[in-house]
């Protein structure tokens, strides 16, 4: 690993221990967090797994329910069945803080006019097949949410834990070690400069000695 | 108070319209996209798209995924579960685990 680019002088040298330390705590909190991550967003890929294995197999009932209903019924006849219907849903939003990612929740949120009314037709101009499909559907339909909260949450989640990867690498394999290099340089260099200004003293001691006997000889 | 909505071909969303969420049927890709486009500007905050739509709409659909609104979620359609939905949660598990380990 390549030496930074500095002088190499006892106050670089204390700047550098410092921001050593500080790598090293950063890299430490990095590590846990994405540890963290990781586990919160495992439990949570299983959990949206088994969610979407549901809800396909939901929408499956349904979409078979629905097509025997279309072999029947024209497609008008179904459109001004399903076109008006008697509830409206909405989503209320909520957000949620998991290790300082935003995710939203979300919760469905039912206006009808009458309660538990979810058939929008008369039972006159529809086959059964029309209402298991609806049924079926608005059945799957409070997971379908869940799912869509999930998925947004998990794929939240994995783009952080990338990011907060690629930091905790960055720190381990490079910025680290780059210091640690830098920091045993200027080490090195001092003590060659510590050792040559020793010798050169003295190298000086003895010329002076030998001055100072040939001159008491004298 | 934000709305749901179901996109796809007929065959495929109309069952949820009598749910009371919103369904829309672009015709075009072209026209998909721009329905996705206005969708997430206006107050949608769940939109269900089916897999074979998803799959004309391609990269239009990444740019929504950094942001926490709208969340769009693949269903299978009328004609049938391409996996798609299960491929991309297999992704998130490559990109946060660096390989699939489910």
């Amino acid at each position: 690993m390549a030496v930074m680019n500095v002088n190499p002088t006892r106050m670089e040298l204390t700047n550098l221990k410092r921001k050593l330390a500080t790598a090293r705590k950063g890299h430490k909190l990095l590590k846990d967090k994405r540890d963290e991550l990781m586990r919160r967003f495992l439990d949570l890929i299983r959990e949206t797994k088994t969610l979407r294995l549901e809800v396909e197999e939901g929408i499956k009932i349904a979409n078979e329910h629905m097509s025997v209903a279309r072999s029947v019924m024209t497609d008008e006849e179904i459109e001004v069945a399903l076109m008006m219907p008697s509830q409206r849903m909405n989503a209320d939003v909520g957000t949620k803080n998991i290790m300082s990612v935003d995710v939203p929740v979300f919760k469905p949120e039912l206006k009808s006019a009458k309660d538990g009314e979810i058939f929008s037709y008369g039972y006159a101009f529809t086959g059964g097949d029309l209402d298991e499909a609806v049924s079926a559907l608005s059945t799957v339909m409070p997971d379908m949410l869940k799912l869509a909260e999930s998925e947004k949450t998990c794929r939240l989640l994995a783009s952080e834990i990338e990011k907060t990867r690629r930091r905790v690498n960055a720190l381990e394999h490079v910025l680290i070690p780059q210091y640690e290099e830098t920091i045993k340089y200027i080490t090195m260099k001092l003590d060659e400069n510590e050792r040559s200004s020793t010798t050169r003293l003295m190298k000086v001691k003895d010329m002076m000695l030998k001055e100072a006997h040939h001159y008491n000889q004298a | 108070m934000y709305k749901i909505a179901a996109v796809g071909d007929r065959d495929s969303v109309l069952g949820f319209a009598s749910l009371g969420i919103d369904v829309f049927s672009p015709l075009e890709t072209k026209e998909a996209s721009r329905l996705i486009r206005r969708l997430a500007e206006e107050n949608y905050a769940v939109i269900f798209l089916t897999e074979a739509l998803a799959k004309e709409l391609g990269d239009e659909l990444s740019k929504y995924h950094s942001s926490v609104l709208p969340a769009i979620t693949l269903i299978p359609g009328a004609r049938g579960n391409t996996g798609e939905g299960m491929k991309a949660i297999s992704r998130f598990v490559e990109q946060a685990v660096g390989s699939d380990i489910l």
